[in-house]
């Protein structure tokens, strides 16, 4: 099957070939998969690599936006986020244009690579900013679609890209039931990749699971219609708690106990695989039960 | 969103830009920086920029990025002898419904490209600017950059010297304010740092208006353009 960054690269190219108006930017990383795709032969000044420099890849986007081009711009989480965050503030932001941000590795994929290559604070990051839509995909159907519908917008946007796949892709409109529990039972929303994992950890409780991959704006009114018991978990595979304000907020009008799960901010400084780095977080299916039990307890 | 400013018809000389300066006084604390730009601007909006009031949103006209948006007294009262601002506004500098901040905000003021303020930007956004005029086959207009040379230490230049220097961005201009204010100086030449990334480069006395126009228009086909404009305390 195709990788969720398979299908970027596939999908973007094609895009190129009937939307004038596109260019991808990249900072070294991706650039082969694109020219193996022809986009260089076929859009030579719409497939921009700027070098090994990824403060100027935000700021080329920026400038381009402003000739009103819609850019995309592609690389490690770690460094089209947290390295030129202020470029992505001021150039994107505060020049009040628009730009399709499209990372890939996630919270750990790099596992073998190490911190250096990991970013889980990176939908909290972009979260602090102004007009920023997140979307976060568990499937590559999911992927195609997102990126198709973010091609023709002129706003910010932001699509994280990860190796972790669900087994079926879902809608990506707003809030989803995947599983309906009883009235009154807990609510747990699983972001993303969460959700094969989610559903494992659930499968012989007594829950509503719902999915949803648009975190940013948060789909509050059709979480705070799904929770009608007084116990809500979000699962997500970025930083723990990214989402909690937002989730607070949509749940104001009543008591509510709130469990958020998510990458925890420590420092692992351990190697190996993502589903070791998976379970060392507590997010495979036996920690997310784990943390569940003990929120129920 | 603060109140913005459409452009007016009055044009106004040189002559009156010390007056015009009278009217932003309370930019006291940016008053050095604001001063080392008064001729470039000048002359760029004078003699060099293909681009009025009545074009700022034109597609062919030439784009001028303010970098260094610390300071920008200057910039604002060339705005207004140009009619890109109305001189009713000036006095209202700094306040909260004033379109005229301590750093400028280009979605507040017709005919500003960027906002700017936090250094190392404009020069960057302005190689976006490039290379969006050329992919969209735009052959006409330039793009102009104004920094400074203390300024020129933030290391996101750097990345952008580089990539258009070898990109060939011959629609690229950048005019460096050099008023010596760089920390620890360029003792190596700042014109030297563009011309080995590929940049033509040339050097003038700010105030000697001629000088800086023939080293403004003095880039070579198939090379970014860059001009150090020197300013005497």
């Amino acid at each position: 099957m195709e990788t969720m960054r398979q299908r970027f690269t596939r999908v973007t190219t094609e895009a190129l070939d009937t939307d004038p108006r596109l260019a991808v930017v990249l900072a070294d990383i991706g650039d082969e998969a694109f020219d193996l795709a022809g986009a260089r032969l076929r859009h030579p000044h719409r497939l921009i690599n700027v070098g090994i420099r990824e403060q100027l890849m935000i700021s080329v986007a920026g400038g381009l936006a402003q000739e009103g081009m819609r850019p995309v711009v592609h690389s490690y989480a770690p460094f089209l986020v947290e390295r030129p965050f202020e470029q992505i503030k001021l150039d994107l932001g505060h020049q009040d244009v628009g730009a399709l941000l499209v990372s890939t590795g996630a919270s750990y994929d790099a596992s073998a690579e190490g911190r250096t290559h990991q970013a889980p604070g990176d939908v909290a990051l972009l979260a602090t900013l102004p007009g920023f839509s997140i979307h976060v995909p568990g499937h590559p159907d999911e992927v195609e679609e997102l990126l198709r519908r973010e091609f023709v917008r002129d706003g910010r946007a932001y699509v994280r890209l990860t190796g972790e796949t669900n087994a079926e892709s879902r809608p990506v409109e707003e809030v989803t039931v995947v599983r309906a529990g009883r009235p009154g039972d807990p609510l747990i929303l699983a972001v993303g990749p969460t959700l094969d994992p989610v559903l494992a950890a659930t499968a012989d409780l007594s829950a509503t699971v719902a999915y949803l991959s648009t975190v940013v704006p948060f789909p509050a009114g059709k979480v705070g219609a799904l929770a009608s018991g007084s116990a809500v978990a979000i699962v997500e595979p970025y930083l723990a708690g990214t989402s909690a304000a937002a989730l607070a907020d949509a749940l104001r009008d009543e008591p509510r106990r709130l469990l958020t799960l998510g990458v925890p901010p420590i420092e692992l400084r351990r190697y190996g695989t993502p589903e070791e780095h998976r379970r060392a977080y507590g997010l495979d299916a036996a920690g997310i039960r784990r943390s569940l039990d003990a929120f129920a307890a | 969103m603060s109140s913005t400013v459409s452009p007016s018809s009055v044009q106004r000389g040189y002559d009156a830009l010390p007056g015009l300066l009278e009217l932003l006084r309370s930019d006291a604390k940016h008053d050095p920086s604001a001063a080392s730009t008064l001729d470039v601007h000048w002359v760029l909006y004078d003699r060099i920029l293909d681009v009025t009031p009545e074009t700022a949103g034109d597609p062919g006209r030439d784009r001028l990025l303010l970098s260094k948006g610390h300071g920008p007294a200057s910039f604002y009262a060339v705005l207004a002898a140009k009619g890109f601002v109305p001189v009713e506004t000036l006095a209202s500098f700094g306040r909260f419904d004033s379109p005229l901040g301590h750093h400028p905000d280009g979605a507040l003021i017709t005919g500003v490209e960027i906002a700017s303020g936090s250094l190392g930007h404009g020069l960057p956004i302005a190689v976006g600017r490039a290379l969006g005029l050329r992919a969209l086959g735009r052959d006409k207009p330039r793009v102009f950059c104004v920094l400074g040379d203390g300024e020129l230490a933030e290391g996101s230049n750097h990345e952008a010297i580089a990539l258009a220097g070898r990109l060939g961005l011959d629609r690229l201009v950048a005019v460096i304010v050099n008023n010596a204010s760089a920390t620890y100086g360029w003792p190596a030449g700042i014109d030297t740092r563009f011309a080995g990334e590929g940049w033509s480069t040339a050097t003038a006395l700010a105030s000697d208006h001629d000088a800086l126009e023939r080293a403004i228009t003095a880039g070579e086909p198939g090379k970014p353009h860059a001009v150090v404009a020197l300013v005497e305390e």
